[in-house]
């Protein structure tokens, strides 16, 4: 399968924006290599602005661009604008409601070798906590690009989380696109698997296998995780009686955590979840620390026979 | 005295302890040694604004970094006439637009609403870029307290505005030598704050921060700048007006009881005759 890192989705988009856009600016906290911001730097460098290595001050910057009409987009490490920039993500831009697009790069155990100093783990927990933010986890590079050319078009604070690594190209340029909808992906009768980032190719080669064994599972990319797109997944959970959640974070505060709140209040079912279960990652290959840290289909897998056998 | 602004300035100082007394809670202390460093900029002619038109392109822009300061702010913003004066008796209630620390939602003509400390030079520094990117002139003022300096942000957006020779960028220091617990130079001291702010590439201004004329001098003095930002020391005292406030770091954040209250509006009368 063609692998393509979901960064690289994130410079194309802002690349386009910039050339439709007069009011978009790029800011970058020193990792445009990283983010692919480095492709602004290049080709519109009035539009590209790095502060320096500082998380607070990028987002207050960005806060101030908003106010007189620019829309910022706003890129670095997921692990570091989210937690660095927690208190200003909420206080300035989120209470105030801004025009401020930020970009949660190298998400997930995937980011690999650098370790668990750089592994975005819990990101989306921080960013679905706080009222007015929209939170994307997009599948692969197509969807990024899409992801990122969407919330140009939001009034108001989105977070767009994408991974480094080459990953499996899942859609493409045609795959219908709806940025507040849950997206089935393969139908099933017997259970849904919910995933998003990575670990919608996983659930995919999980439903695969799954298949062999007779079970008709059903996969759904979870691409936006706030607003959650409720019709959607309540009607898989009544048509199937059964889920696994799968994401690359926390099992605490992501995903899982969105869908059960929605599920128990709605339609309670059998929901078993798969993630990282309350650690750290740790440096590694990511293909090994993906499996190591049980985020693989075969885990997807026995996640699915387990919530099976509670229906 | 070019513009005599104590009839104004008592005004705030009234409506700032009648409305944390009204509160019952609220920041006395802070409200009041910000009290001309805010009217000098929104009852004299060196700050372009329009209440009646208050997203006007053509305004400054000022940003109140320290929040806590809201009640002499918000009745600075009512006596320019961007709201009514009873909004006033309002603050820290459900339902109202004036909240303990500003919103930009629930109050829509700031320019922008801080309430966590060591942020608002960095959305400052953003609006002078923004506008120096659009081409306009407009100068964007940012009010912080001395004691906020010990937030990193701060100096990280102090570095910013140096490397971007952010002219258009005035930041005034409140400084009044006390914070929540204690005096500034006890916690932790941010002297030599003239040194700090030339070292990070500002041009470095002292004034009494009580004098309006001087705080009108310093302002014109910062916009009259082409080529770096300006940082104005505003030396100042904390509860300036009320005489068991004054210097006294206790009532940094402390609403007065009755007959406290009666004995500071007894206070602030007296002073306006005089």
């Amino acid at each position: 399968m063609n692998r393509v890192p979901m960064r690289d989705g994130y410079g194309k988009a802002l690349l386009e924006l910039c050339r439709l856009h007069d009011d978009v600016m790029v800011l970058d906290a020193d990792v445009a290599k990283s983010t692919r911001t480095e492709w602004i730097r290049k080709e519109f460098p009035d539009k590209y602005i790095n502060v320096g290595i500082s998380e607070q001050d990028l987002v207050g910057t960005a806060a101030g661009l908003s106010l007189t009409g620019f829309v910022p987009f706003v890129s670095t490490y997921g692990v570091f604008l989210t937690g660095r920039g927690w208190g200003q993500i909420r206080n300035t831009v989120c209470y105030n409601k801004l025009n401020v697009k930020l970009g949660g790069a190298h998400a997930g155990i995937s980011v690999g070798p650098d370790g668990a100093t750089h592994q975005a783990l819990e990101d989306i927990a921080l960013m679905r906590a706080i009222p007015n933010m929209t939170v994307i986890t997009p599948c692969d590079w197509w969807e990024t690009y899409k992801a990122t050319l969407a919330v140009y078009d939001i009034k108001g604070p989105s977070y767009v989380r994408f991974g480094r690594n080459p990953a499996p190209v899942i859609t493409s340029e045609d795959t219908p696109f709806d940025l507040y909808k849950a997206a089935i992906f393969r139908d099933g009768r017997d259970v849904t698997l919910f995933a998003n980032g990575l670990m919608v190719h996983e659930a995919l080669t999980a439903a695969d296998i799954l298949e062999k064994e007779g079970i008709s599972a059903r996969v759904v990319n979870v691409r936006i995780v706030k607003p959650l797109d409720l019709d959607t997944i309540c009607t898989c959970a009544a048509e199937t009686g059964a889920a696994v959640v799968c994401e690359e974070h926390q099992i605490m505060g992501g995903l899982g955590g969105a869908i059960c709140e929605a599920l128990a209040q709605h339609h309670p079912i059998p929901v078993e979840l798969v993630g990282i279960r309350d650690r750290f990652g740790e440096s590694g290959k990511p293909d090994d620390l993906l499996k190591a840290y049980n985020l693989s289909a075969e885990d997807v897998v026995a996640a699915a026979r387990k919530v099976m056998k509670r229906k | 005295m070019r513009h005599d602004l104590r009839d104004v300035c008592m005004q705030i100082r009234r409506d700032t302890v009648r409305s944390i007394y009204r509160a019952g809670s609220g920041h006395p202390g802070s409200s009041l040694s910000a009290v001309e460093i805010m009217a000098t900029l929104y009852f004299t002619d060196i700050f372009t604004c329009f209440p009646d038109r208050p997203h006007a392109p053509e305004r400054d822009r000022f940003v109140l970094s320290k929040g806590h300061a809201a009640p002499a702010f918000y009745s600075t913003l009512a006596h320019k006439g961007y709201f009514p004066l009873e909004w006033l008796d309002t603050l820290r209630t459900v339902g109202s637009p004036l909240q303990g620390h500003p919103n930009l939602q629930k109050l829509p003509c700031l320019d922008c609403a801080v309430g966590s400390l060591g942020q608002g030079l960095s959305i400052a520094n953003g609006m002078a870029l923004g506008l120096k990117r659009k081409g306009q002139t407009q100068q964007v003022f940012c009010l912080i307290g001395d004691g906020e300096q010990q937030e990193g942000q701060v100096w990280e957006a102090a570095a910013f505005a140096g490397q971007h020779h952010l002219d258009n960028v005035c930041l005034i220091v409140d400084c009044n030598g006390l914070q929540l617990v204690d005096s500034m130079a006890i916690i932790k001291d941010m002297e030599p704050m003239d040194a700090k702010w030339d070292s990070f590439g500002w041009h470095v201004l002292h004034v009494d921060g009580h004098d309006t004329d001087a705080l009108y001098d310093a302002y014109g003095s910062a916009k009259a700048r082409t080529d770096k930002p300006t940082v104005i020391l505003a030396k100042t005292v904390k509860g300036k007006g009320v005489s068991y406030m004054e210097n006294q770091a206790e009532w940094h954040g402390a609403a007065p009881d009755e007959a406290q209250y009666e004995q500071a509006m007894k206070e602030l009368t007296t002073e306006v005759k005089a």
